[in-house]
């Protein structure tokens, strides 16, 4: 599912943000016209204008919100209204350097894309169930981050609100207590620890001192109530340590309320350090088991993302989630007999360039 | 090297510290070569010698995988992280988290009168003189506004006797007293009871207040009432009657059971232990006596060393494991508390069996006559003649009875983290500090660990359970779910 495409190029028009609609447009509002193909009515007669909808947007539904920007000749889709995985991407930059990042940061000013975001906000659905905010580092923006935190709790009160972040800059009190004090009442931050070896972790980061920040941003998280998730990436440098890790926040950090426990996604710095990175994930299993298990004693709740069926221990199919992204989620050739492929996560998009030599589709229906 | 890692990304060996100091640890020899090591958080490790030879001589491998482990578990520090303190701060502060509730457990001694004759029970009165043996009213109300004072946010109130139901006019008052003065706090009570005197207004009472019942349960009919004569010779039959008529009314968990051991009982852990699981319970406290309530001539008979009770301790321990591996769910209370404080971070409450003791600062026995003691056994020493447990009456107010009181000295005194013996052993942050026990036996109250039957009881327990869960994992397996 594509999220950007190219439309025909107005020099000297403004950018803007727009909500879809199918009947009377109100303000901010783009009226879609359906025929052959469909066109984006923007602005009210007599004074309005059409754009040719490219075909590969041709999904997009009254309700969906774009961001329009004519004088580069390009369309992206903010927020889609049917979907449970709407992103609110904050910024490129970041103070990490994750050897496997989806996202490699960018040093640049692109401060536009939270104010789209504070724009975008009133116009989204009511009934959103959820929306994830990430970036880059999403604390970098400090007060706009707290900005965009009251306006949803405003415009969305029954959305939940999940921030991914590498939770340093909360070794700062002032920052926790604030987020805190923003008191949205269905607030989860995720957010990373690598390995429970500081310099392990730091290494994963790129970031010496990196560690101790995290571990200090969860506590000081933890001090003032915020609900938190703690997220694994196992890859090839980090599988080694799962199950010390999974001991590690057991004793350490028993508060948080669940831990996530990803596959890798084989695209951006992954692609870079592919080699140092992957691991079948069929070799890991035995971590794995241990973790889950050093978890479930300790009655923290734990979830695994991003891995298929068919490489699991059964017993570990209830915490295996549906995790990847409606977009960019794909199966592969081997998976077309699979009876059970509704019932499991699949991959990302990305997994083309390496996957797990092991999978192997379940031809008798299994039951989960 | 990492292979296959991006010139761009740096190497892991650049965040790696070449050197390592050593963090506060204690350790104690567990079998001829390997010891355990532990820290003030309680999390322990069990090393071979020259391991713990080469850690402590800073010549431990850097980064090898024994090093990351004592890293994680708080044994050793490098330079690439200093965020050891705060967690080990926090961990040590979780652990100490009830302290500052103060005293949330009160024994109320409604009645030293019983229908009993235990043969390990030197405090009951086989008598109808209600007058001697009974609490007052009066007695009762100081008794309440005292216990109204103390901090705690949760106040548990226990009825004790004799046979408290003996007295029980005097319970349904002072829990409706508590109920109407407690202003919010969280309140839980339990009568401790034969239940041989239950009858249905009882019963109805304790649905109507939530009143949950504690009882003493020896084990099989033979042995149970060989323990606990009384007219009749039908003490287990009541016994199991009353738990049946409790569960009935106010549902399976409105009652627990306690045994006592005897020199009788360490000959058949088995057949005890079945009869709990007969009658449906699903836990044990493997209780070891206590050398209060009875005098020298019945400790003869009914006593025992402390290594017989060992031995009767880790095969009724083995005899649950394997109950537990056919599918039959019960756990021994004493083993879980220690597994608790061996494998979680989490604060455990168990008055007998924490630093500082728990006398006084989580338990206050009000005695039938109206005197203030800081442990149950330090009411049952003052019926031997012994006041040296007691803090003053009921009538005192609370800042008589613990401003400058003398206890808070015995308490401080007997501090495990300062005790000879007991300050390196690094057994020390599941263990628990008893002044009572030592007072009783060694005749100081802080006595001396290498003759104190205490101190050889619990450092044998704990180090077979480090044991079971090294070396036997089936049976750490079984362990590992009681917690």
């Amino acid at each position: 599912m594509e999220l950007h495409a190219r439309i025909p190029l107005t020099p000297g028009t403004a950018t803007f943000i727009a909500r879809l609609t199918e009947d009377a447009p109100r303000d901010r509002d783009v009226l879609l016209v359906r025929g052959d193909s469909t066109l984006l009515r923007v602005g009210m007669p007599p004074s309005c204008r059409d754009i040719q909808l490219p075909e590969t947007l041709s999904y997009l539904r009254a309700g969906d919100i774009v961001r329009i920007n004519e004088g580069a000749g390009h369309i992206r889709v903010v927020y889609r209204r049917n979907s449970p995985h709407n992103v609110l991407f904050f910024t490129e930059r970041c103070n990490s350097r994750c050897l496997m990042c989806s996202q490699p940061p960018r040093e640049i000013e692109d401060g536009y894309l939270i104010d789209e975001i504070l724009e975008a906000i009133p116009l989204m659905s009511r009934a959103t169930p959820e929306l994830c905010i990430t970036g880059g580092e999403p604390t970098l923006l400090g007060d706009r981050l707290l900005e965009v935190i009251e306006r949803t709790k405003r415009h969305l009160p029954n959305t939940s609100l999940h921030m991914l972040s590498n939770g340093r800059l909360f070794r700062y009190m002032h920052l926790a207590r604030r987020i805190a004090e923003a008191g949205h009442p269905n607030f989860m931050i995720g957010i990373p620890l690598y390995s429970d070896i500081a310099s392990k972790h730091d290494f994963v980061v790129q970031a010496k001192g990196a560690f101790d920040e995290t571990v200090r941003g969860i506590m000081n998280l933890a001090r003032v109530g915020q609900r938190l998730e703690i997220r694994f990436v196992i890859h090839r440098q980090t599988s080694s340590r799962l199950a010390h890790t999974a001991r590690f926040i057991a004793r350490n950090l028993p508060f948080v309320d669940q831990v996530a426990l990803m596959g890798l996604e084989m695209t951006g710095f992954t692609k870079a350090n592919l080699e140092a990175l992957w691991i079948d994930p069929i070799e890991y299993q035995t971590e794995l088991r241990k973790a889950v298990e050093e978890f479930r004693r300790a009655r923290i709740p734990v979830m695994i993302y991003n891995h298929q069926l068919c490489l699991l221990d059964k017993d570990l199919w209830p915490i295996a989630r549906k995790s990847i992204s409606d977009w960019k989620n794909v199966y592969m050739p081997e998976c077309s007999p699979c009876r059970i492929k509704d019932q499991c996560g699949g991959f990302f998009a990305s997994a083309h360039i390496r996957y797990s030599k092991h999978i192997i589709p379940f031809e008798e229906a299994a039951m989960v | 090297m990492t292979i296959g890692l991006n010139h761009s990304f740096t190497e892991l060996s650049d965040y790696q510290p070449d050197e390592y100091c050593l963090l506060p640890i204690r350790f104690l020899s567990l079998d001829s070569n390997r010891y355990i090591v532990s820290n003030i958080a309680g999390n322990y490790q069990v090393m071979e010698r020259p391991d713990l030879d080469d850690l402590v001589r800073h010549r431990l491998p850097v980064h090898s995988l024994l090093y990351d482990d004592l890293k994680a578990n708080h044994f050793l520090a490098d330079r690439d992280s200093n965020v050891y303190r705060d967690l080990l701060a926090a961990k040590y502060r979780t652990r100490q988290s009830r302290l500052p509730d103060f005293t949330s457990l009160h024994l109320f001694v409604v009645t030293l009168r019983c229908d009993h004759s235990c043969q390990y029970c030197q405090v009951s009165r086989v008598s109808e003189d209600r007058a001697a043996f009974d609490m007052s009213k009066e007695t009762a109300g100081h008794a309440i506004a005292l216990m109204l004072e103390s901090p705690s946010r949760q106040l548990k109130v226990e009825f004790q006797g004799g046979e408290p139901l003996l007295n029980f006019d005097l319970i349904r008052y002072i829990v409706l007293e508590v109920e109407r003065l407690a202003d919010g706090r969280e309140m839980q009570f339990v009568i401790t009871s034969n239940l041989s005197p239950l009858t249905d207004e009882i019963l109805e009472f304790a649905a109507a207040h939530k009143i949950f019942f504690s009882t003493s349960l020896d084990g099989p009919a033979d042995l149970h009432n060989r323990n606990r004569p009384r007219p009749g010779g039908d003490s287990h039959a009541r016994a199991v009657t009353g738990i049946e008529r409790i569960r009935r009314r106010l549902g399976h968990n409105a009652v627990a059971a306690l045994m006592t051991s005897t020199a009788e009982s360490l000959k058949q852990p088995e057949a005890i232990i079945d009869e709990y699981v007969r009658l449906g319970f699903d836990s044990i406290f493997l209780r070891f006596i206590s050398p209060y309530g009875f005098a020298a001539k019945t400790a003869k008979r009914i006593g025992y060393e402390t290594d017989e009770f060992i031995g009767f301790f880790k095969s009724g321990l083995a005899y649950i494991v394997s109950l537990n591996q056919r599918g039959i769910r019960i756990r021994e209370t004493y083993s879980t508390l220690l597994l608790q404080r061996m494998l979680t971070p989490y604060a455990t409450s168990y008055v007998d069996l924490q630093s500082p003791a728990g006398i006084g600062i989580s338990v206050l026995a009000y005695n039938y006559d109206g005197g203030v003691y800081a442990a149950d056994e330090g009411r049952m020493l003052a019926e031997m003649g012994d006041q040296t447990f007691r803090l003053g009456s009921v009538r005192n107010s609370y800042e008589e009875l613990f401003a400058n009181s003398p206890i808070f000295s015995t308490i401080s005194d007997t501090m495990l983290e300062g005790l000879p013996g007991c300050c390196d052993c690094a057994l020390l942050p599941y263990c628990g500090s008893d002044p009572v026990f030592h007072h009783r036996t060694q005749g100081d109250v802080i006595g001396h660990r290498p003759t104190s039957a205490f101190c050889r009881r619990n450092m044998e327990i704990m180090r077979h359970l480090i044991r079971l869960l090294e070396d036997e994992p089936h049976t750490a397996a079984v362990l590992r779910t009681w917690i």
